[in-house]
């Protein structure tokens, strides 16, 4: 085809050999600038990609294992980081640090604090991710899991799981139960929510609360239902909470948040040309309900491996893709494993409040996120307002 | 070569209403059709059709002989582009990045011809300027120059342009027009909705009338658009003013006969 190997040359040299008309007119002339050369011509452009995305990306990888370091030593039993890496590198078979002077650290280390860090990091790259697509496929940077109600419908499943006695399914089965409650609530929330290809705000935010309403019904009547020693559970985990993190709990969420994560990447071109709107998205070549429906499942997926071990921690998925979007600008290749690599750090750095802002406490994330996030939403719903010029 | 974008026999209907009834349209390779007609008339619903986005109820449309729904979205992508006349961005990408997304069909081939192309785009439609700038908070004439900067970039073999000079000032209408008329000089096909009888008369080379559905006249702009013809499509007296300069007629309202009712 000749269409790809011959660019459009856009000398105004090349625009008037062709084009006689232009001088007959004598009104085209003066708006053809004089021929600058292609390469000064390319110059002016930005680049595709910006070399601050690669600093990010590595800032906030160092971040997470930073913060991974401090937080193993941090709490009862106090570590310094050399005795964390020793406890670490021992499992490994090397001898590196300093020896822990505490006689239990590499059961501390290895069993209560790496899985419940572990934990802390997935659940925050899968909520991140989840809303980063999210926004990208509602084309609104408002929507997120837990504003929506999909954390919600998903806990709401999960719940009945619990109440019902399947806990003894194991994790395996409250992490289906809430994949399914995710994904039903997600298509639902899509189907109520749009006209025209796009979600206005009033509307999103709207099925959201009506979406929480009815999940919440659901929760209470499983509460109701549930025994007593069920029903601490659901509670407790309901308010969002890492604690008591199991490496089995880890097993399950590790490998469908770090699939899910891979599988956001394939959308993120599809989902930046998404960004001009449906119609022009698919003129650029894009199946778009394709897309669509395999992000909606992704959500789904993400939202579902978080929900189910680590309860409802919402705002995450609204306040990272945000943040990362003002430093990064909007592109989804970079937003979408930046906003994995922040939503881990969030949510690490979170937990490590949570567990010892207070001593001899620990208090449920989900609530530490929401009084933090709540305040941002509120302020990005303001902004918005202004930009728009309305919620319509 | 692509060859012809054809609609046979195409109609569509929304519920009890007949938007397009009938119609028989060939948009030819180097050549400019201008498609005009009062509000309603059917005119982006046709340019839906043709562009892929609508299934026509009835009657079909072929890109050199093959049916539409018949080619992947892809491959569709690499023969046509569409400017819309709305842009509603929904993140703030810059201006470049805009029109970078026109090159996404060609995903795959050679990336500096992609960024020549960009550029060569951006500097053909009196952007590149505006490379850096956010998207969103460019003014509609600008937003549209880049729309259509970003349909060039996409480097197709017919273009579908919705109204592509409706937000524009004179110099940018001619400057868009001669983009087109240079499109068309390399052996593509150009199909654009034009308002202004005037500037169609200039440029197309052919002129598609369109009133209530049904195409009213097809053919060379000096046999189609005549006073009667017009002057009964548009319901208003119009006058034609024959060739100014080489320029092509200029297409007039005649003016204070409108009945203002009291």
């Amino acid at each position: 085809m000749s269409a790809a190997v011959e660019p459009a040359t856009g000398t105004s040299g090349a625009i008037e050999a062709r084009l006689p008309e232009v001088t007959r007119t004598g009104t085209a002339v003066g708006v053809l600038p004089g021929p600058p050369s292609r390469s000064a011509l390319t110059a002016a452009l930005p680049p595709a990609r910006p070399a601050r995305a690669v600093a990010v990306l590595i800032i906030l990888g160092v971040a997470v294992a930073v913060l991974a370091l401090l937080s193993a030593g941090i709490g009862q039993m106090r570590l310094t980081p050399g005795e964390v890496i020793h406890v670490l590198a021992a499992r490994m078979g090397l001898m590196l640090g300093p020896e822990p002077a505490a006689p239990n650290a590499d059961a501390v280390v290895m069993s209560i604090r790496l899985p419940r860090l572990a934990l802390a990091g997935l659940s925050g790259a899968a909520l991140a991710t989840a809303g980063a697509l999210m926004q990208g496929v509602f084309r609104n940077p408002l929507a997120e899991p837990g504003v929506i109600g999909v954390s919600s419908g998903a806990a709401a499943a999960a719940c009945g799981g619990m109440a019902l006695g399947l806990g003894a399914l194991g994790p395996w089965g409250i992490a289906l139960l809430a994949f399914a409650g995710g994904l039903g609530t997600t298509f639902l929330v899509y189907g109520l929510a749009r006209s025209d290809g796009r979600t206005e705000v009033v509307t999103l935010v709207l099925t959201g609360v009506a979406v929480n309403a009815m999940a919440g019904a659901v929760i209470a009547l499983f509460v109701f239902l549930a025994d007593t020693s069920a029903r601490e559970e659901i509670i407790f985990w309901q308010l969002g909470s890492l604690n008591g993190t199991r490496w089995q709990y880890v097993a399950v969420a590790a490998p469908i948040v770090i699939a899910g994560a891979v599988a956001a990447m394939a959308l993120a071109r599809g989902l930046d040309l998404l960004a001009l709107g449906e119609r022009p998205a698919r003129h650029l070549g894009v199946d778009v309900e394709r897309l669509r429906i395999w992000s909606i499942v992704l959500v789904a997926f993400l939202t579902a491996a978080a929900v189910a071990f680590s309860g409802i921690i919402a705002f995450v998925g609204l306040v990272v893709p945000h943040l990362i979007r003002m430093i990064l600008g909007p592109g989804h290749r970079v937003l979408l494993p930046a906003s994995a690599l922040g939503g881990a750090a969030l949510l690490m750095a979170a937990d490590l409040a949570a567990r010892t802002l207070v001593d001899y406490a620990d208090l449920p994330i989900g609530m530490l996120t929401a009084l933090v996030g709540g305040p941002f939403f509120f302020y990005l719903l303001r902004r918005t307002r202004r930009q728009a010029g309305g919620w319509g | 070569m692509t060859g012809a974008l054809r609609a046979q026999g195409v109609h569509y209907k929304i519920g009890p209403a007949r938007i397009l009834r009938g119609v028989d349209l060939r948009v030819n390779p180097g050549e400019i059709m201008a498609l005009a007609g009062p509000n309603g008339a059917g005119k982006s619903t046709l340019l839906a059709v043709l562009a892929g986005d609508l299934k026509p109820t009835a009657g079909q449309v072929t890109l050199g002989g093959q049916p539409l729904d018949g080619i992947g979205p892809r491959v569709l992508a690499r023969k046509r582009a569409v400017m819309l006349q709305e842009a509603p961005m929904s993140f703030p990408f810059t201006v470049a990045d805009v029109v970078r997304m026109g090159r996404a069909p060609w995903r795959g081939e050679d990336t500096d011809a992609d960024d020549a192309a960009v550029a060569a785009a951006l500097d053909a439609t009196d952007a590149l300027g505006l490379a850096r700038r956010v998207f969103q908070t460019l003014s509609g004439g600008e937003k549209a120059r880049v729309s259509f900067a970003r349909a060039l970039a996409q480097d197709a073999e017919i273009l579908l342009l919705d109204e592509p000079t409706a937000a524009l000032d004179i110099r940018h209408q001619e400057m868009v027009m001669a983009l087109a008329r240079r499109e068309a000089s390399r052996g593509r096909a150009v199909l654009a909705v034009l308002h202004d009888l005037s500037l169609a008369a200039a440029w197309a080379d052919q002129l598609a009338l369109i009133g209530d559905g049904v195409l009213v006249g097809v053919g060379p702009v000096a046999q189609v658009a005549t006073a009667g013809r017009l002057s009964e499509l548009y319901q208003h007296p119009i006058e034609v003013i024959g060739g100014v300069g080489g320029a092509g007629p200029l297409v007039a309202p005649i003016r204070g006969v409108m009945a203002c009712a009291a």
